[in-house]
């Protein structure tokens, strides 16, 4: 008997706080659907599909410029950091070399450094190399992590090492085993590392901020700013553009989820 | 053969080479020259025109602004970090028994984590718009939740801590999960209840990933910045001023980028000695 009421009592809290949670986006593309009377009115639920404000949103920002630097600059980031976050890790879990513990130390010291902390180092270092308003200042900074170094290790870690052991005594030489033995095996792993990788970087506020000042040049993220600091009376355009930004991050979550959970908790602490 | 035996040994090093390039010219290069500025008075354009010793370090602790955005990123810190774990945990608790629907519930839970900064200051900002916002039209108020230095900190925390959820669920539901299921049993048997079985089992098990979900939830928000910008510009009269935001204006209003850096040594001097907790614990608990 009790433990029935438990059930319905965490059927109900479930419910309650999957709606308090998923509420903001829905409502959300509600406003992006409602007409101006609508709005004055305050309700939840839009009564029409109405594509309008996207039209509106569109015209007031060049969305798919944005949306388009910010693939060419997430993309590249997360190939840039999966290479060379790989190849690092290749070194550290799979040879022998030394000073490899001295070096290691040295990645580790790597995230005691916030990026916060040196963004205006960081910033003046690409404006004196002259690269404000360029795909490579929005990309550089962010190529290598200290984080993806880590992942791929513990996903390299976990292979058997008697594959190696095979591989050296088959002649087989280092990168041919890199790149066709131990990259595939890894797959899953770095399936993860990637899309949460590509979710930062699609995400990141400040740094586009700061080196770009041209409208061509800017995020997804920026332009959302950009639209709602022009459109100060009228939120549904706004929420229009949040929707178009959202769109591409909820789908890689969704898609990516299974492997995202398991991937950034096994690394982490074992409780 | 000598050749060959040359290449194994540099062979390493060609590895490391692509990631540590971006370190030593991206990270390590940075820090030294943020700490080099923070000894300087600049030019408008960060170039450094003379050399003043610790006097960035004295003015900044002497300035009022400075020190109410430590005391505003503070507080906002222990807010946001209480509240979004806290959720997190109930959260990974309602959703880790044996229930229909559990993993539409456990996707909803974890999908904040996608969303960035920028869409869930915009959305949150009509939500707590004075005249047209959702909130005072449920509430039947009129507060001006981003406009009253009152309410300002805690509208831009509820907001982190929504965006917050997400990670910290993920991270809990994983430790839930690997508590040993015996443990339950046994619990059951001595006849515990809901509470004192998730008080005396759970709360101890999972204790490692609650002390690092604590660690990087502080330190991720010592370093927020994007919804403080969008939703506030620091104000009304300060009251969301967070460390961040302070050093972005000294740098890009004032162009004072001595003692914006000097404000960034002591940003990183707070989250470095979190840092280490944080190492000092995971060699503890990696067994």
């Amino acid at each position: 008997m009790n433990n029935k009421v438990v059930k319905y009592l965490l059927y109900i809290l479930n419910i309650i706080f999957a709606i308090v949670i998923i509420s903001p986006v829905i409502y959300c593309f509600n406003v992006s659907m409602m007409t101006m009377k609508e709005v004055f009115a305050g309700g939840f639920w839009s009564r029409q599909v109405m594509l309008d404000n996207y039209k509106k949103a569109l015209q007031l920002a060049p969305f798919f410029t944005f949306i388009k630097n910010s693939l060419i600059v997430s993309c590249t980031v997360t190939f840039g950091q999966i290479v060379t976050g790989a190849l690092a890790a290749y070194a550290f879990s799979m040879m022998k070399f030394r000073g490899r513990n001295a070096l290691f130390l040295l990645m580790l010291a790597t995230m005691m450094i916030p990026s916060q902390a040196i963004i205006i180092a960081n910033y003046l270092i690409i404006c004196d190399l002259g690269l404000k308003n360029t795909y490579t200042a929005l990309i550089i900074p962010n190529a290598a992590s200290a984080f993806a170094v880590f992942n791929m290790r513990q996903a390299f870690l976990q292979l058997p090492i008697e594959i190696k052991e095979a591989a050296d005594i088959d002649g087989c030489g280092n990168f041919r085993f890199f790149y066709s033995i131990a990259l595939p095996l890894v797959k899953p792993a770095m399936g993860a590392l990637g899309i949460y990788i590509f979710l930062q970087s699609w995400n990141h506020y400040l740094w586009p901020l700061l080196v770009t000042d041209s409208v061509n040049m800017r995020t997804v993220q920026i332009g959302l700013g950009m639209l709602q600091g022009a459109e100060s009376t009228d939120f549904r355009p706004v929420m229009a553009g949040s929707m178009i930004i959202l769109i591409p991050s909820i789908l890689a979550f969704v898609l990516g989820q299974k492997q995202l959970i398991s991937g950034l908790t096994s690394g982490s602490v074992k409780g | 053969m000598r050749k060959k035996s040359l290449f194994r040994v540099i062979e390493p090093y060609l590895y490391l080479l692509p990631a540590m390039f971006f370190f030593v010219a991206f990270l390590f290069w940075p820090f030294i020259k943020t700490i080099w500025l923070s000894f300087a008075m600049t030019t408008p354009l960060g170039a450094v025109s003379s050399f003043v010793g610790l006097s960035n370090y004295i003015s900044i602790f002497t300035s009022h602004e400075f020190r109410n955005s430590l005391i505003v990123s503070f507080e906002y810190a222990v807010m946001t970090v209480v509240c979004s774990i806290v959720i997190g945990f109930i959260l990974a608790i309602i959703s880790n028994e044996d229930i229909k629907g559990k993993n539409i519930f456990r996707t909803i839970y974890a999908l904040p984590m996608a969303i960035s900064a920028a869409a869930a200051s915009v959305v949150f900002m009509f939500i707590f718009h004075s005249s047209l916002g959702i909130l005072n039209k449920v509430l039947g108020t009129h507060i001006g939740w981003l406009t009253d230095p009152k309410y300002a900190l805690g509208a831009v925390t509820i907001v982190t801590v929504w965006m917050n959820i997400g990670l910290n669920f993920i991270f809990l539901i994983a430790a839930l999960q690997s508590v040993p299921m015996d443990l339950y049993e046994s619990a059951a048997i001595e006849g515990a209840g809901f509470f004192a079985k998730h008080r005396h089992i759970t709360i101890p098990c999972i204790s490692p990933t609650l002390f690092f979900l604590l660690i990087i939830n502080v330190i991720n928000a010592l370093q927020a910045y994007a919804q403080v910008k969008m939703m506030t510009q620091g104000g009304p009269s300060g009251s969301t001023n967070v460390i961040v935001y302070q050093i972005y204006q000294e740098a890009f209003m004032n162009s004072r980028f001595g003692m914006a850096c000097a404000e960034s040594i002591v940003l990183f001097l707070i989250l470095m000695i979190l840092t280490m907790f944080q190492f000092k614990l995971e060699k503890k608990v990696t067994y």
